[in-house]
């Protein structure tokens, strides 16, 4: 609890944390607030946005609720931004944390990989990786972690490498305390703050990257996801815009409040540090 | 390191359920078993996944990207034949960028913390959250569709005959909103970097060395704080350039520029994996040599990275 109150002490902190806990909340309740399948057609087709207050924002060509749409869409979008994200750092956590400790051979080979995942653009990877194993939820998932483990990896490298010299480390090894022991219990978590820093702009790429491969069209097809929508309501850009652009706009709002919030994150890692 | 690359992609294509040839029969409406044989046999897909490997390895070293199923025709003419319209898109939109963005954010970190660098700030927060592709819609509904100034697709127009002046400046109103949207996205992460390495350079001591000088404002800003904090935004150039590039994915399908982001897309959508391949390939050897360039650039502009190295 008092971490969520140095967060929201600034006041990027404040907005992005109150962005992200209604979009969550939005998340958990959205078969309550729009019940019934979103992908059902619900209305007449192509309805214009605040006409109809059965369809505040209108419906799209084949007559399907954009809010609804937009409210499910969250779901999507938040678990799929998260998901990767907590995929990515482990796996970058893990292999760091390797990396780092073991040194020699097995850094140098482990960290030659972080390379190649380093040089190939991560959108084309995931591009390639979607279309070859086909699109669902799980692989889109693994496809963005793929593409996003390099950083966190090289970070908690880094970290490792300071942190193990450090006396206590030494002292760990002088009382006899197992090398996995001493990687798991002393090194890993005085590793851990400036990776999961970096976890908040995970999640936002991770969110941009799954709008941009639904709209691609290689997203899971039975669910409804922003990038989706737009790419649907692209069809007939010239007659509605609002179609592409309100699924736009929930996509930027997201975005912004994850940036918010790992801003105010960022503030309360350095005050702390600054206070001990 | 590029083998790992190789390795690597040659593993998750090969992990793909039906292969072009499946691709290929659909497309022409299904063929029996024998066409089928014959046609993998043509394109060495019946042997071990092993010698495949060794069989991409080595002809790779004589510079054969193999051959685009999907497209009949060699790989390497297919991806050079695309990328000049892609640099063309990446370079202008980098120039426009790190120009705008690195300006900016010189006028933001002049003076921290002032109303404009709040501005300026808040507004880089916004662009840097919007995707690219959405971005990209909305300036041509606006430009397109609404005010009709800008045409929405294509490099050029079809068939026009123009040439010299007039062929430059068709390119370029083609260009304007797909570089615009990328430029914009863009501007907003060096602006970003330009304004925190500035705020960083304030705080150390040669800073307060020249104000106690009475140096005017003016030249501390440009020639002291600026010049030092314009060296991890050339990094970041490098860094992204990697993102850049699998962005103009997106932003190609969009605004239907025959580039080297499409033709991935057209790759995945003909299940194409030597074209795929391919493309993966050619980019990390793009991003290898940009951030070689980079370096070179880098120890131009920074004399202690290459006094350095003299010494050791």
């Amino acid at each position: 609890m008092r971490r969520i109150q140095n967060i929201t002490k600034t006041p990027e902190g404040a907005i992005g944390f109150g962005i992200i806990a209604a979009l969550m909340l939005v998340a958990l309740f959205a078969p309550i607030v729009s019940p019934g399948d979103p992908l059902r057609i619900a209305g007449s087709p192509l309805l214009a946005p605040f006409v109809d207050p059965a369809f505040p924002l209108g419906t799209d060509r084949l007559g399907r609720d954009v809010l609804a749409g937009i409210i499910h869409g969250t779901r999507t979008s938040l678990a799929v931004g998260i998901a990767a994200a907590i995929a990515a750092i482990a796996i970058g956590l893990c292999v760091g944390l390797a990396a780092g400790f073991a040194g020699g051979a097995v850094d140098e080979a482990l960290m030659r990989i972080v390379d190649a995942f380093q040089i190939v653009p991560s959108f084309l990877l995931a591009l390639a990786f979607v279309s070859v194993i086909g699109a669902s939820v799980p692989v889109v998932v693994l496809a963005i972690a793929l593409g996003a483990w390099a950083d966190p990896a090289r970070l908690t490298r880094a970290q490792v490498l300071s942190i193990r010299e450090r006396d206590y480390v030494a002292s760990a090894r002088v009382i006899g305390m197992h090398p996995v022991e001493i990687a798991w219990k002393e090194i890993l978590p005085n590793a851990l703050p400036p990776v999961l820093a970096l976890s908040a702009i995970i999640v936002a790429a991770a969110i941009l990257t799954e709008a941009a491969l639904s709209f691609l069209g290689l997203g899971d097809p039975n669910i409804v996801t922003w990038g989706s929508m737009i790419a649907e309501g692209r069809n007939v850009l010239r007659s509605s815009p609002s179609l592409s652009i309100f699924p736009g706009l929930a996509l930027v709002i997201t975005v912004i409040g994850v940036y918010l919030l790992s801003e105010g994150l960022t503030k309360a890692l350095a005050g702390r540090r600054s206070e001990a | 390191m590029l083998l790992i690359v190789i390795v690597l992609t040659f593993l998750l294509l090969e992990s793909a359920s039906g292969d072009a040839v499946d691709a290929y029969l659909l497309s022409i409406g299904g063929g029996d078993a024998t066409v089928a044989q014959s046609l993998r046999q043509a394109y060495d897909l019946d042997q071990s996944m092993l010698a495949r490997l060794w069989l991409y390895v080595s002809s790779l070293a004589r510079l054969d990207l193999g051959w685009s199923v999907a497209f009949d025709r060699p790989v390497l003419d297919l991806i050079i034949e695309r990328l000049p319209n892609t640099l063309l898109l990446m370079g202008s939109a980098t120039a426009l960028s790190f120009g705008l963005g690195s300006a900016l954010g010189i006028v933001a970190g002049a003076r921290p913390e002032s109303a404009g660098d709040r501005v300026l700030s808040t507004i880089s927060l916004i662009l840097y959250a919007i995707p690219s592709f959405w971005l990209g819609l909305v300036l041509s509904i606006v430009f397109a569709v609404q005010l009709r100034w800008l045409p929405t697709s294509g490099i050029e127009s079809i068939a026009s005959g123009k040439a010299g002046f007039a062929c430059a400046a068709d390119i370029a109103t083609h260009l304007a909103l797909p570089v615009g949207a990328l430029a914009l996205i863009y501007m907003a992460l060096f602006l970003r970097v330009m304004r925190a390495g500035m705020a960083e350079v304030w705080a150390l001591d040669f800073v307060l060395f020249a104000r106690s000088k009475g140096l005017s404002r003016s030249r501390i800003v440009l020639r002291h704080v600026a010049r030092n904090a314009l060296l991890p935004l050339v990094t970041m150039l490098g860094l992204q350039s990697a993102a850049m590039l699998g962005g103009s994915v997106v932003i190609e399908s969009i605004f239907a520029i025959p580039g080297f982001g499409r033709l991935a897309q057209e790759a995945v959508g003909g299940r194409d994996a030597p074209l795929l391949m391919g493309i993966i390939l050619f980019s990390a050897v793009l991003v290898i040599c940009i951030n070689l360039m980079i370096d070179i650039f880098y120890a131009a502009l920074d004399p202690r990275v290459g006094a350095s190295e003299a010494d050791a």
